[in-house]
């Protein structure tokens, strides 16, 4: 496999769009240089030819873990509503979702 | 006075649960506006709380093995009806709905929360200065940090204003700023310490763990949170390990590696003290062994890449919507952009837009594919290790603490702090560091020890015997 090209200012901010976040000019300068030297330090792991190796995902070995399906309480809905930044009857309020004028 | 003298005395009535709690919040009152360890502190709450444990004790009842004494959680900790910040802006002001299953245990054990503590912004970084709320003072040289990223629980313990707190260890998070403030810090086996209630970063990396001034107090907090929790689907089925029992049992015997890589780096004053470390063990009946595992120089680069994809998928979550911090806009993508990019700090960003591009299509195979796989390349090459040596010492840090301000420019430069710990938390294994002494500046250090998974029996051995010998 080869190394892949270094990180770009466009890269960035293409990430920073699939993020959600919004980067100032200044920012993208900022974040692509310091970037590109942590994924300069990263070229060694990409480097390495690990051909045989399987890829560890989690220090245990991952089993479903099930319990009895006996109905149990869960949090109170006022409880949870109470950290929402807006509720609207009883739901979580978030503004519009489609792009079009009411 | 140490967690396990302040227990000892309530539970027999020869101590009160209020006057331990006193000293504590005295000590709090006279020390923190240097060290700003504490983002909230609990004086009432705390009060009352050691009140009912005295009632208690003087109607016949035992509060529990942690009687009457103070302690300090990491803000990424739930507390139920208190804030848990995560020393970030997006959750300013968030109140926990429950516990966590350490919390819980801790008040089982009549232990008292007095207060949570500074970190760096949802536990990345090696500092404590990625807190939004400011940065953290090393309580032995102020101009200096604490380590991160659970710096102010260090702190808290190495400037006495509790005996005890938990910390979060991620790839270094409790041992680097053990080390760097004098203090025990334990990174417990992976599954050991129930994960539920702590605030998720990198969750097949996150850890609970002890801070504490003596090892034999770090064995009696981690006997107390550590065991099976079915709301913790990656919890061990096995028990909380006895530590307390086995503490004196001494190194007779015990094969201790020492390899290259765990040192290679270090400065010449905390190299010395390996080699010193190194003496002390063989001077106490260990048998000394050289290894070579050069497959963990690979560690930094891999973690780099894990621990961020995980976190960009993790903080996923903090999109304005259930809880945290909102900043409106027009429409929801809008709200969820405006609320992450203002709640977030640079660190956070940084971290959540590597792991997003190392995730990314046409990087994902070279990045993080192969960063799983030198993930199993060091699992195999501790393996082998562990077939010749049932422990491993080295260092913690490769310097002492560095100067407020010296690295906040260079991320690269941070996270290169985190080599010799980083390793542990890709295999699942427990480490613990020690205090060892000083190094340059006449600063603390502590060493490193190392073990297989649920090998804590044996590490606290050679903790205890390495804290006897740390005069040397």
């Amino acid at each position: 496999m080869s190394e892949p090209s270094p990180i770009s200012a466009a890269d960035v901010v293409h990430v920073a769009t699939l993020a959600r976040l919004e980067l100032t000019a200044g920012e993208v300068e900022m974040f692509t240089e310091q970037l590109a030297s942590i994924l300069g330090h990263a070229a060694d792991v990409a480097a390495l030819d690990l051909e045989g190796l399987e890829p560890t995902a989690h220090p245990l070995e991952l089993l479903n873990v099930v319990r009895p399906d006996v109905v149990q309480a869960s949090l109170d809905r006022p409880v949870v509503l109470a950290a929402a930044p807006k509720v609207l009857d009883d739901r979580f309020a978030v503004p519009r979702i489609v792009g079009e004028e009411p | 006075m140490t967690a396990v003298d302040i227990a000892a005395g309530v539970r027999s009535g020869t101590l009160r649960a209020a006057d331990a709690i006193e000293t504590s919040l005295r000590a709090i009152a006279a020390t923190d506006g240097d060290v700003h360890a504490f983002l909230a502190i609990y004086d009432d709450d705390a009060r009352a709380t050691a009140a009912a444990i005295d009632d208690r004790v003087a109607s016949g009842e035992d509060p529990g093995p942690l009687a009457g004494v103070p302690i300090a959680l990491k803000d990424n900790l739930c507390h139920n009806g208190r804030v848990t910040s995560c020393a970030s802006r997006i959750l300013e002001g968030w109140r926990s709905p429950y516990d966590a299953t350490v919390v819980e245990r801790l008040e089982a054990a009549g232990a008292v929360v007095v207060g949570k503590t500074n970190m760096d912004e949802f536990a990345m970084g090696s500092s404590t200065e990625n807190s939004a709320f400011g940065p953290t003072a090393n309580p032995r040289n102020t101009d200096r940090v604490p380590g991160g990223s659970s710096g102010g629980s260090a702190a808290a313990v190495a400037s006495s204003m509790v005996p005890i707190s938990l910390g979060s260890d991620t790839g270094g998070s409790i041992r680097q700023p053990a080390s760097f403030c004098g203090v025990v810090g334990v990174k417990p086996t992976y599954g050991l310490v129930s994960r539920y209630g702590l605030v998720a970063f990198a969750s097949s990396l996150d850890q609970i763990g002890p801070f504490s001034t003596t090892v034999a107090d770090s064995a009696l907090l981690l006997e107390v949170i550590a065991g099976h929790d079915k709301r913790d689907s990656t919890s061990l089925e096995s028990p909380a390990p006895s530590l307390l029992s086995h503490l004196h049992d001494g190194v007779e015997g015990l094969r201790v590696g020492l390899c290259p890589e765990l040192i290679e780096g270090a400065s010449p004053k905390i190299a010395e003290r390996i080699t010193i470390a190194a003496d002390a063990l063989t001077a106490n009946g260990a048998e000394l062994v050289e290894v070579a595992l050069p497959e963990l120089r690979y560690g930094l680069s891999a973690y780099y890449l894990l621990a961020p994809a995980e976190a960009s998928s993790n903080l996923a979550r903090y999109d304005g919507v259930r809880y945290g911090l909102r900043v409106d806009a027009d429409d929801v993508a809008a709200m969820n952009v405006a609320t992450r990019t203002q709640g977030f700090g640079d660190e956070v960003k940084r971290r959540i837009m590597l792991g997003t591009y190392a995730l990314s299509a046409g990087y994902y195979d070279a990045y993080y594919g192969k960063a799983q796989r030198v993930r199993t390349m060091i699992i195999q090459a501790f393996d082998r290790v562990y077939q010749s040596v049932d422990l491993l010492l080295g260092a913690t840090t490769p310097t002492v603490a560095f100067e407020l301000g010296a690295k906040v420019a260079d991320p690269m430069e941070m996270y290169l702090s985190d080599v010799y710990t980083i390793p542990t938390n890709l295999a699942g294994h427990p480490a613990l560091s020690v205090p060892f002494g000083t190094a340059e500046d006449d600063l603390p250090v502590g060493v490193q020890l190392l073990g297989p998974a649920l090998s804590e029996v044996q590490l606290f051995r050679a903790a205890q015997v390495l804290e006897q010998e740390a005069g040397r």
